[in-house]
């Protein structure tokens, strides 16, 4: 038996003129009265979902320039996506100059909200939420701007990502700020981008706090020009629940910041605390790849002043007892496996101690380790140039109201 | 030109594809294909002379794929429209190059009590801006389709007995397959999977400038037991997952191209770790590991319903079982 289940739109051309508002309420239809609405859509737009719970089940997408999307309040308006039928993400995003704010998805099946090569995007107080905690049948990613020029995450909430729950990736011009990031594998991760800048978050309860990756075989590489300062960085102690067979998955529990590959990061006036495995990790990409483009190797890497306590303590390592007994009890703060160039490849300011893997070559696993304190690392520069890293200023004039 | 027509009907006949029947009279109207808009029901544009029954008119030409793309066991009917005056260029063995005001439909029926159901018809219109994608779906008289830019659910029963819930895409939707650089361009009639019998026949239509070359690679999918295995499952791939699993597509990021020209192994999965697919690794390593479709996310994401596992992500709501055992032979008996 085949059966209209859903009223089909009819709609008819005639753009408006002046930007105009479309108010989406919950209840009967919101799927289809809310796609309609980001579909019909005109540049300049705003769509303004009120408040209460909207059962979606399937995925929206959005896919007109300079549309904002307005809840009213990461609490007050949610997307529910616990029967979604269809779709890899809650709500895709495909056009430029979109923001999207004060609104929660809570549940989606794959994704949260995916922008992919939407430039000059502005996320502002969105929350995205796997009710049931951390799990690996949730979505991988909460916030996830990819291939994108200008990317605003601000005043976010994610939490339950079975990747990660901000992910950048192959992006440039970005910052993630003032966000909360819980129970999620990772809590920020940025791959494959340039010009990030990492500040002001909470990241907790994760498998790894904050991120920094650039991994091979990718259509963009080269990441690097990243700052993670300011950011509160503490009890990182959930056990990875990443399904197997992605990257994130190998995140040690217990990692508090963690850089592989890039070139020039600087990691500086953080607070980290109750990261056992590692408050601060500097590595290099530990897989074998065959791609010629791609350096594996930390460059440059800056680990400035901060405030850390409590890590290192209980490290999910090969060799932990052996290796808490031969340090005291506690491992050093600073992880770095010891490839790289030695003069350039990290930076260490003095008061931050270190130990090392000694590794001799990339890819081959940690058999060849040789741990021993970080000794005569070179010292931060005097100035770690900034000019470009960070969101376009022009997004900032989409915040506030 | 009502002769050319009859020809290429004719020719169609001969593929054995299509029920060859005098081409009727009625035109299309051009200046809705071409003129700014989204016109409210498939009737205005006049593809059809009789819609119901699928008869399409004077200059709209039926065709049908070497391979198609799986969409539940849907029964497609395709068709192509040329303005008057103008021809599609040969591209290789690539997309037509078709001129502005032409048309692509395609018609999705099941069988329902013994008859065939009209779903929805979907149109590609050729506009002086670019492509446009609209979906229209029938009422339940089969009379006339409407526009339903927002999609929409039916409950029907696939060919294989599937109780679904069958969506129609909505507007958006229909550029996360169709979506390249940014524009939206078609997918299908690639020379390489068009026969070289519908090509001769567009070409003395007069609605083809010349045969392209390297027309009509792939293997036709009914035949593909007796086809080579590696064409034939690449030939697949490339059909159901190549329009967003490229450069510039809806997937580039995952750096998985399927594309029937990638010679490069590692770009299509072997041996290629995944990038952002989460659980829908399933906990396996790699997207293609030879001689083990066990352990092969492709065949993994194939072989489920579940949304953000399930590949391709929109588009179907069953498995295809054919294509999965085809991807999973070729997977079989690739030499690790």
């Amino acid at each position: 038996m085949i059966r209209l289940t859903i009223a089909a739109a009819l709609l008819a051309s005639a753009a408006p003129v002046l930007a105009e508002t479309h108010s989406i309420e919950p209840g009967n239809g919101a799927q289809e009265r809310l796609q309609e609405a980001l579909i019909l859509a005109q540049p300049g737009d705003e769509i303004v979902l009120g408040a209460g719970r909207y059962t979606l089940t399937d995925g929206l997408s959005l896919d007109v320039d300079g549309v904002t999307v307005r809840g009213a309040g990461m609490d007050g308006t949610v997307l529910d996506f616990t029967t979604q039928q269809g779709a890899g993400e809650g709500l895709l995003v495909t056009s430029d100059n979109v923001t999207l704010r004060d609104f929660a998805l809570e549940n989606p099946k794959g994704d949260g909200i995916k922008s992919k090569g939407a430039d000059n995007i502005v996320y502002h107080r969105i929350r995205v939420t796997w009710t049931n905690g951390p799990a690996p049948t949730n979505g991988a990613y909460g916030i996830y701007p990819v291939e994108s020029d200008g990317i605003l995450v601000d005043g976010a909430k994610v939490s339950g990502a079975s990747d990660a729950g901000i992910y950048v990736g192959q992006s440039n011009r970005i910052t993630v700020r003032n966000s909360i990031a819980e129970a999620n594998v990772a809590g920020i991760e940025i791959e494959n981008s340039r010009n990030a800048l990492v500040e002001h978050n909470v990241a907790t309860r994760n498998t790894g706090g904050i991120l920094v990756f650039d991994l091979p075989g990718l259509p963009v590489m080269g990441g690097g020009n990243v700052i993670v300062a300011n950011n509160l960085v503490m009890a990182n102690d959930t056990p990875n629940f990443a399904p197997p067979g992605n990257i994130v998955a190998g995140v040690r529990r217990g990692t508090g910041i963690m850089i592989m590959a890039n070139d020039r990061v600087l990691v500086e006036n953080n607070i980290l605390s109750g990261n056992p495995t590692a408050p601060i990790m500097v590595i290099a990409y530990t897989q074998a790849f065959d791609d010629p483009r791609y350096d594996p190797f930390p460059r440059n890497v800056t680990v400035g002043a901060n405030l850390i306590a409590e890590g290192g303590y209980d490290p999910q390592l090969e060799g932990a007892d052996m290796l808490l007994a031969a340090f005291g009890g506690e491992l050093p703060p600073l992880l770095w496996d010891g490839l790289g160039n030695p003069s350039s490849a990290l930076r260490v300011a003095p008061g931050i101690s270190g130990w090392t893997l000694n590794l001799t070559e990339q890819g081959k696993g940690l058999g060849g380790a040789q741990p021993g304190p970080i000794q005569n690392a070179p010292q931060p520069e005097d100035r770690f140039y900034r000019e470009g890293i960070g969101a376009p200023a022009a997004l900032e004039e989409r915040l506030g109201g | 030109m009502k002769h050319l027509a009859w020809v290429a009907c004719a020719a169609l006949a001969l593929t054995g594809a299509i029920v060859a029947r005098a081409t009727p009279p009625g035109s299309v109207n051009e200046a809705v294909i071409t003129d700014p808009g989204l016109p409210r029901t498939l009737s205005a544009y006049g593809f059809f002379a009789d819609a119901p029954a699928q008869l399409p008119g004077k200059g709209v030409t039926p065709y049908r794929l070497n391979t198609p793309l799986f969409s539940d066991g849907a029964e497609k009917l395709r068709f192509v429209y040329v303005p008057a005056g103008a021809k599609a260029r040969a591209q290789g063995e690539n997309l037509l190059d078709l001129p502005v005001g032409s048309a692509l439909i395609k018609t999705f029926a099941f069988e329902q009590d013994g008859k065939r159901r009209l779903i929805e018809t979907r149109v590609l219109l050729n506009r002086a801006d670019g492509w446009l994608a609209l979906p229209y779906l029938w009422n339940e008289e089969q009379t006339e389709a409407k526009l339903a830019v927002a999609g929409a659910r039916f409950d029907l029963v696939t060919p294989r007995g599937e109780a679904i819930s069958y969506r129609v895409p909505n507007k958006n939707q229909c550029k996360e397959c169709h979506g390249l650089d940014g524009e939206v361009v078609p997918i299908g009639p690639k020379a390489r999977n068009l026969s070289h019998e519908w090509l001769a026949a567009m070409v003395d239509a007069g609605h083809l400038d010349a045969m392209p070359a390297d027309a009509d690679q792939l293997p036709v999918w009914e035949e593909r037991g007796s086809a080579n295995l590696t064409a034939a499952a690449r030939g697949y791939l490339d059909v159901n997952c190549a329009h967003c699993h490229r450069p510039g597509a809806t997937a580039s990021n995952s750096g998985l191209d399927l594309r029937w020209e990638q010679q490069d192994p590692h770009a299509i999965g072997i041996g290629k770790r995944p990038v952002a697919a989460g659980r829908g690794a399933g906990g396996h390593l790699f997207d293609v590991v030879p001689g083990a479709p066990d352990k092969s996310i492709l065949a993994y994401r194939m072989s489920t319903t579940e949304p953000g596992v399930a590949m391709p992500e929109i588009g179907k709501e069953t498995v295809d079982q054919d294509g999965l055992a085809l991807v999973r032979k070729w997977i079989e008996e690739m030499a690790p």
